[in-house]
């Protein structure tokens, strides 16, 4: 079957300003992916089109690009199945939250330089091994799961709290260092979770789940993020507003069985944090004037105990 | 100008492993790939990595036989020793780096059965090893401090004075070609798997290395020896890794025959990869197939161990044959998978050309002869990458560098120039895509005198239409354009190599089976044979005995 493929164009090279999207009409089969597509493009039609890739099958993240608006990995996304999801096109840009270098590449630098500054590599604190470091298979096996990720950046690409804060570390290093806080042969966790509770770090994710939705290895950045963020509190890092926030959060609704939304900012930010407290002023006047203000005196629900029993019930599973 | 003590080209498992080696030696390191590291083909392994664990039962010796048997006895059975010896001691060495591996039930390091091994003595992780190495190889490069160029292509090598010192390179991203000087330079370039079409290798291996080695004189060797694997896709050859049979696969033709049973009774579906895909191609050829393939059957192994230890082979095949493999059985076929053939190089990586060494699939140390043992090649790469390494670091040392500048690049800036300012109609994409064909048809699992011929004068061909390839893009900014069109002219070097050395083979050993000359034949041809490149375009090929030390030749059977 013929389809047309929208591809986005840039060539600093070029006097042509900024960026455009070219149409390429190819056949193409059930089983032809985008990169297959891309190729044709590339090797039949117009030699001038630059883009990363090589494995073929999802094991070496060259490849990922957003694909009719969603960060996928072109070279394990079918064409009929775009088709079939979306209007019956498909377009084909640079992967965001990095800068185009040309055509489908960008520049990935800045995403080295956040998996460097997790300092991803194995930081052991006793005599090696005489042999290997014994571990149990099923830990293994639940690295293996983070393991998997090909540093491809789609989650980057899509990650909304990088699109406002590049400063953000992002889902791919922080699942890396979560692969190094979890292994058992790693003594430096508790350095590595200092380090991650600072700003730009674990507390500044707001869970919007795009990583995990676009991941094509099934990491679960964000899962592995709040995962660190319960080791943090166990290592007693409850001093961000980020720990502190879900700290009081949780403690408030075990007390009461509900949210007591007066006490949560207080909890977080201390009563005595006069900058803050202005901050949320504002705030507290909308609710007001939308009729949202909560109960000033809380109650608790009635059931409470049971709530409270399942509290317990987490804490002796853990 | 760049400087370097020690110029690693290459970052797969074998550059990285010796960059780290040279640069644990004390002296200066850069490693320069393509790709960015983590990119490069070795993260395509998902098998494993073979060692044989003497302390627990293995005998390095048993897995030295099965690799010489393995090879056919081609390979060189001293260097094959030092593999064997020394593996351990690198898997092992891996872990403690952090490699995490799959465990037995006492937390130590577990294993699986391979191919053409009477032990299961493969390492393992899930089925991504090679993933897993290769990160683990660039954390600890990081690490390091080494001197990384990523995303820079080598276009030639510098030889002055009889010995090599260094490179001319470009950087992909703004197109600048610079000169890197280097006292020695380790070639670990990997494989040339995109000569032929289809293949199981990345679109990056295109054999750079062997054609740069070749340019310069460095004599190839045993090139004749190229892998077919017996489970790929038909539909864009991806592999199907051994791994499938290793946990208990079987091959099925039309009828629902276990058919290895008429070809290798004791090993079934483990016999070596060359008597396997040989079995495939006579079943096909001989009409027991469908649609030109057999079948890998793994339903027998239930959906839960398919989805511990084969979950990436069963998205390939979802994803590329639309067959999940835990409900039917996966239609496959042989494919070109690697390169047995290399850079002649010996146990510490040197090569003929002073100065240069070569470490991985693009090195031929021969430890694999006429056929490679799955999950032997991250073992070589890591071995000899390493040996390479601390010899070519222990050699510059008190060394100077030969002077050379930058006007070094001249010819090399001439030549790109010259191919950007061509005008015409001839597009890389056709002329690469016919190549890997020609060399499908001619030089795949069975060869004979006048399809081998017909290959040498098709790439004769395809090498006058190269040298009027337009390049589309004119510009500097990552001009990929240009970059395919000059990996083409390297694996029209590699395709020649191939070719002579497999017309000069007069038998079949291994890989190359002639349908014309069908035996082994020890009396005359027990040797490896070297190409090399002598004046311009002039080629000289020479012989030279098989090391055999303590495993005479035998019919081989599985
Ligand atoms: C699908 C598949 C599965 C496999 N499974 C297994 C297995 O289970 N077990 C096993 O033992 N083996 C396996 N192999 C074989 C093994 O993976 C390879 O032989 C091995 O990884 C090669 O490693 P290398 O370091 O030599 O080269 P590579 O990993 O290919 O690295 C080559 C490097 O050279 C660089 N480079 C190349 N040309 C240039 C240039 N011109 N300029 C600059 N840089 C350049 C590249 O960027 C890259 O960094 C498999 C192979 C394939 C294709
Ligand atoms: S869940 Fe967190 S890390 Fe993932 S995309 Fe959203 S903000 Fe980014
Ligand atoms: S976590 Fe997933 S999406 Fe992000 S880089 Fe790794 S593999 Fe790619
Ligand atoms: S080409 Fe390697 S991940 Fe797509």
């Amino acid at each position: 079957m013929d389809v047309t493929i929208s591809v986005s164009r840039y060539n600093p090279d070029s006097n042509l300003p900024g960026s455009y999207f070219q149409d390429y009409q190819i056949e193409v089969d059930d089983s032809s992916t985008v990169l297959d597509a891309l190729i044709k493009v590339r090797e039949e039609i117009d030699g001038s089109l630059a883009l990363r890739c090589s494995c073929r099958s999802a094991i070496c993240g060259s490849c990922a690009m957003r694909i009719n608006g969603q960060a996928r990995l072109a070279c394990n996304t079918k064409i009929t199945d775009i088709l079939k999801r979306g209007s019956g096109s498909v377009s084909v840009e640079p992967a965001g939250n990095m800068t185009v270098v040309k055509d489908l590449v960008v520049d990935f630098s800045p995403f080295w330089t956040k998996v460097r500054q997790i300092e991803p590599w194995l930081q052991p604190n006793r005599p090696p091994p005489e042999q290997e470091y014994i571990a149990d298979d099923d830990d293994m096996l639940h690295l293996a799961g983070v393991m998997d990720c090909i540093m491809c950046g789609a989650c980057v690409s899509d990650c909304t709290v990088l699109n406002v804060d590049k400063n953000f570390l992002g889902p791919a290093a922080l699942a890396k260092a979560y692969r190094f806080v979890a292994d058992p042969r790693d003594d430096a966790d508790v350095i590595r979770l200092g380090d991650l509770n600072k700003y730009g770090g674990i507390w500044d994710c707001t869970r919007c789940m795009q990583c995990v939705e676009v991941c094509p290895k099934d990491v679960d950045p964000m899962s592995r993020i709040m995962a660190l963020r319960d080791k943090a509190m166990e290592e007693g890092y409850t001093k961000t507003y980020g720990a502190r926030h879900a700290k009081a959060f949780s403690d408030l609704v075990e007390h009461s069985g509900w949210l007591n939304e007066l006490q949560l900012p207080i909890r977080t930010f201390g009563l005595f944090n006069v900058k803050q407290m202005f901050k949320l002023f504002p705030v507290g006047i909308r609710s007001i004037i939308n009729g949202k203000l909560p109960p000033i005196v809380h109650r608790s629900i009635t059931g409470v105990e049971n709530v409270r029993r399942i509290f317990e019930r987490v804490r002796d599973k853990r | 100008m760049f400087e370097h003590d020690v110029l690693v080209i290459g970052a797969g498992l074998a550059g990285m492993r010796s960059g780290l080696a040279a640069v644990n030696r004390g002296v200066n390191v850069g490693v320069i790939s393509k790709v960015h590291p983590v990119r490069s083909h070795s993260n395509a392994a998902q098998g494993g990595i073979n060692a044989a664990l003497t302390d627990r039962g293995d005998p390095w010796q048993d897995h030295a036989y099965d690799t010489i048997k393995g090879s056919d006895y081609l390979a060189d059975q001293d260097a094959v020793a030092v593999m064997c010896q020394e593996a351990g001691q690198e898997v092992i060495g891996m872990e403690n780096m952090g490699t995490i591996f799959n465990r037995d039930d006492s937390g130590r390091l577990g294993t699986r059965k391979f191919g053409g091994q009477r032990e299961a003595r493969t390492f393992f992780v899930a089925d991504f090893t090679g993933q897993a190495l290769l990160h683990v190889l660039y954390e600890q490069v990081l690490k390091a401090g080494v001197r990384v160029y990523e995303e820079w292509f080598v276009l030639s090598l510098i030889v002055r004075d009889g010995q090599c010192c260094g490179a001319v390179v470009m950087e992909i991203r703004t197109g600048d070609i610079h000169v890197i000087r280097a006292k020695s330079v380790v070639m670990a370039t990997g494989g040339l798997g995109r000569v032929f079409e289809p293949s199981t290798n990345a679109l990056i291996c295109t054999g750079d290395g062997m054609a740069l080695a070749y340019q310069v004189g460095a004599p190839l060797m045993d090139m004749e020896m190229v892998q077919y694997h017996p489970t790929t896709l038909k539909s864009n050859g991806a592999l199907m890794s051994e791994a499938a049979r290793g946990e208990g696969g079987f091959l099925i033709n039309s009828t629902g025959e276990r058919f290895m049973e008429r070809y290798a009774p004791n090993m079934m579906e483990l016999a070596s990869r060359d008597v396997v895909s040989r079995a495939e191609q006579t079943e096909i050829n001989e009409g027991r197939d469908v649609n030109g393939c057999v079948f890998l059957d793994c339903r027998h192994l239930g959906p839960k161990r398919i989805e511990d230890r084969l979950s990436q082979i069963r998205q390939l095949g979802i994803d590329f044959a639309n067959v999940d493999m835990v409900e039917a059985p996966v239609p496959i076929r042989p494919g070109m998978h690697y390169q047995m053939g290399g850079i002649k190089a010996d146990v510490d990586g040197l090569t003929s050309l002073p100065g240069l060494y070569a470490a991985g699939e693009v090195a031929c140390v021969s430890v694999h002869g006429g056929n490679r043992l799955g999950a032997n090649s991250l073992l070589d790469t890591l071995v000899f990458g390493r040996r390479s390494g601390e010899h070519a670091a222990e050699r510059s040392r008190d060394m100077v560098h030969q002077s050379i500048d930058d006007n070094d690049s001249e010819t090399d800036r001439k030549s790109i120039q010259g191919m950007l300012d061509r005008e015409g109609r001839e597009l890389f994409g056709k002329i690469r895509f016919e190549l890997g064909q020609t060399m499908n048809t001619n030089l795949a699992v069975f060869r004979n005198h006048s399809g081998m011929e017909k290959a040498s004068s098709e790439v004769d061909r395809l090498r006058d239409r190269f040298s009027k390839v337009v390049v589309a893009d004119k510009g500097k900014t990552f001009n990929t354009n240009l970059l395919f069109t000059l990996e083409l002219g390297f694996m029209l070097d590699c395709a020649e190599a191939i070719i002579s050395s497999a017309l000069e083979r007069k038998e079949s050993r291994g890989a190359h089976t002639r349908t014309d000359m069908p035996e082994r034949d020890d009396k005359n041809w027990l040797k490896h044979i070297l190409v090399n490149r002598i004046g311009d375009g002039d080629r000289e090929i020479q012989h030279l005995p098989v090391v055999i030390t303590e495993w005479a030749p035998q019919v081989r059977s599985y």
